[in-house]
């Protein structure tokens, strides 16, 4: 999506300024104004920001304008940041050839956000993993336990005050 | 709820209600041959049906993700070769072009089309081994001898380049650790000469294989919209009708420059699988015969001496570089804050690599997407109300590494 070149867009105006037809673009502005928070443009990659609880419907509202394939999804630690967390989702259009992040911040008291395995059934090992690893938790997901890490395992490992070699 | 079964659990509730009498709960790894690593599958069975199938993983869980965030950028290109360690050149390349992109870096042609090369010739290393272990799950174990004939010539290749034959390394952050030596490309010419034969020779023996079509042929049948869905990419999503390759539709790496076919097989089966793999093998023969035959002259690193090592030579008589070289060993460089996401078409999938910096010599995250994560979850799809034997096909059809699975 080198549409325009080498140009970084650093917000919401810029980026629906420069690009107004953009399908992504188009699609979370006519879902709801209001909830479309922001957006960058950046190396070539476009990335929307929305609430929480707006994922799942943002998400929907790509898929219907073309977005099809879930491809991945994960988080970022941004301790000790408010909000803390970021999810990052990131969904490819087979028709447009390109790809786009979603992104959204949940805060440090008791993250959770809904599950999108309603949308498409196979981001469920990647909550699955997001939720073992950093300990935000998907309500609605049919299966949330650990995936990588043993059952009991006690503490979220990608966690930035989860120490690297373990605890002393 | 959305009507796939990713897997069930099956471990709280044993056996499916009303059907106590019947059903049995089998155990499939994590030591099993076929399991192509360490991958523990629980099993509801009705007699030899399989009713419900749950993939336990995390056996070969490292912690590399976590383990990345601690190192400077250049020392995270060896560990992920130990992701994918069937595929060593693809992991490189995607974690070096992420980070290329962040730095936004450009990477000289000859450099480029080396690349290009090597991750082809990895994708026959992953297909050889894959043809090989899933004509050996399905028995016949002929096959495997002789892929393994040729995997071996791949690998020495990557040692007489690499100076390692599995963990390569060989790709930096910029272009490539040093010059391939002299001669190299004309061994890889006499190899790659002679590898359509020998894809004949493995197609002659399975091809026509009665035993080997019964079990392949209608098993594991899986639609275009559980591929979507079920986020599948590769070689197995191909094989269910969807024409997609990251290599021709978001070429990276000057892909763009090479002429291939993208197989595509509407069988929707193991065998359609089987027969998309094959043909890819005999694509990335073409790609490496066109990066040979057009492999443009000049440098293999980028003009960047606060990122890339300068040579010994220069390092031994001019100060500056002697200074780069003290600087980037020492405190590695500064990536500018920003985060992105590179995708690649290894030899099972998408491969991606999300990087987040924050500006400093480390990076502050860096996740892997890996395509058998996600094919693992379409196991219980394929292998519902099959035989238990069929399971065993299908997990060789999707060709997974339990390496790039739990990282």
């Amino acid at each position: 999506m080198a549409e325009t070149g080498k140009t970084t867009l650093t917000n919401r105006a810029e980026v629906v300024e420069a690009m107004p037809e953009h399908p992504a673009v188009k699609a979370l502005l006519a879902w709801n104004d209001a909830g479309f928070l922001d957006a960058n443009f950046d190396r070539d990659e476009l990335t929307l920001v929305v609430a929480p609880a707006d994922i799942v419907g943002a998400l929907r509202a790509l898929k219907a304008v073309g977005y099809n394939a879930f491809e991945d999804m994960t988080a970022v630690d941004w301790f000790p940041n408010e909000p803390r967390f970021q999810l990052s989702y990131h969904v490819l259009s087979h028709a447009f050839k390109a790809r786009i992040r979603l992104r959204a911040m949940v805060g440090s008291d008791d993250p959770a956000v809904d599950s999108i395995t309603d949308v498409w059934p196979g981001a469920n090992y990647y909550e699955r993993e997001v939720f073992d690893l950093f300990g935000v938790r998907f309500e609605g997901h049919p299966n949330l336990r650990r995936i990588l890490m043993p059952d009991d395992w006690v503490g979220h490992p990608l966690r930035k005050d989860y120490p690297v070699e373990g605890y002393r | 709820m959305s009507g796939f079964d990713v897997g069930t659990p099956i471990l709280d509730v044993p056996v499916a209600e009303g059907a106590k009498d019947q059903h049995m709960v089998l155990n499939m790894g994590p030591q099993h041959p076929s399991t192509h690593g360490v991958l523990r599958l629980v099993l509801e069975v009705d007699g030899e049906i399989v009713v419900r199938l749950y993939p336990e993983i995390g056996y070969l869980h490292t912690g590399i993700e976590k383990t990345c965030e601690a190192k400077f950028y250049s020392q995270v290109i060896p560990m992920t070769d130990r992701v994918d360690y069937l595929g060593p050149m693809a992991n490189n390349l995607c974690y070096c072009l992420a980070v290329e992109k962040l730095l936004q870096l450009e990477i000289p042609e000859r450099a480029q089309w080396l690349r290009v090369m090597f991750t082809e010739l990895t994708r026959l290393n992953s297909h050889l081994i894959w043809l090989g272990t899933h004509a050996m799950d399905i028995g016949a174990l002929t096959v495997f001898l002789y892929t393994f004939r040729e995997r071996e010539e791949i690998l020495r290749i990557f040692e007489e380049v690499a100076g390692q034959r599995m963990m390569t390394s060989y790709f930096r952050i910029g272009g490539l650790s040093m010059e391939p030596p002299l001669g190299l490309l004309e061994k890889i010419q006499a190899f790659i000469k002679t590898l359509p034969e020998k894809i004949d020779e493995y197609s002659n023996l399975l091809t026509g294989n009665p035993i080997f079509r019964n079990r392949l042929i209608g098993v594991g049948h899986f639609s275009a919209e559980d591929a979507i869905a079920l986020a599948i990419t590769g070689p197995t999503m191909r094989a269910s009708g969807i024409d997609f390759d990251i290599r021709r539709d978001m070429p990276y790496s000057s892909y763009e420059k090479f002429q291939f076919k993208v197989p595509v097989s509407n069988g929707c089966d193991c065998w359609a699988r089987y027969e998309v793999r094959l043909l890819e093998m005999r694509e990335s023969v073409k790609i490496v015969q066109q990066a040979l035959d057009g492999m443009p002259e000049g440098p293999v690193k980028a003009d960047a001496p606060k990122i890339i090592l300068p040579d010994r030579e220069k390092m031994k008589t001019q100060m500056e570089a002697l200074i780069h070289h003290f600087k980037i060993v020492t405190e590695g460089f500064n990536v500018p804050a920003g985060e992105v996401y590179q995708a690649i078409e290894s030899g099972h999938g998408t491969m991606a690599y999300y990087v987040v910096s924050d500006g400093t010599a480390k990076p502050y995250r860096v996740h892997m997407r890996y395509p058998g994560f996600a094919s693992l979850q379409a196991l219980e799809t394929m292998c519902k109300g099959r035989m238990l034997a069929d399971v065993v096909a299908v997990i060789g059809s999707i060709d997974i590494v339990l390496g790039e699975i739990d990282r």
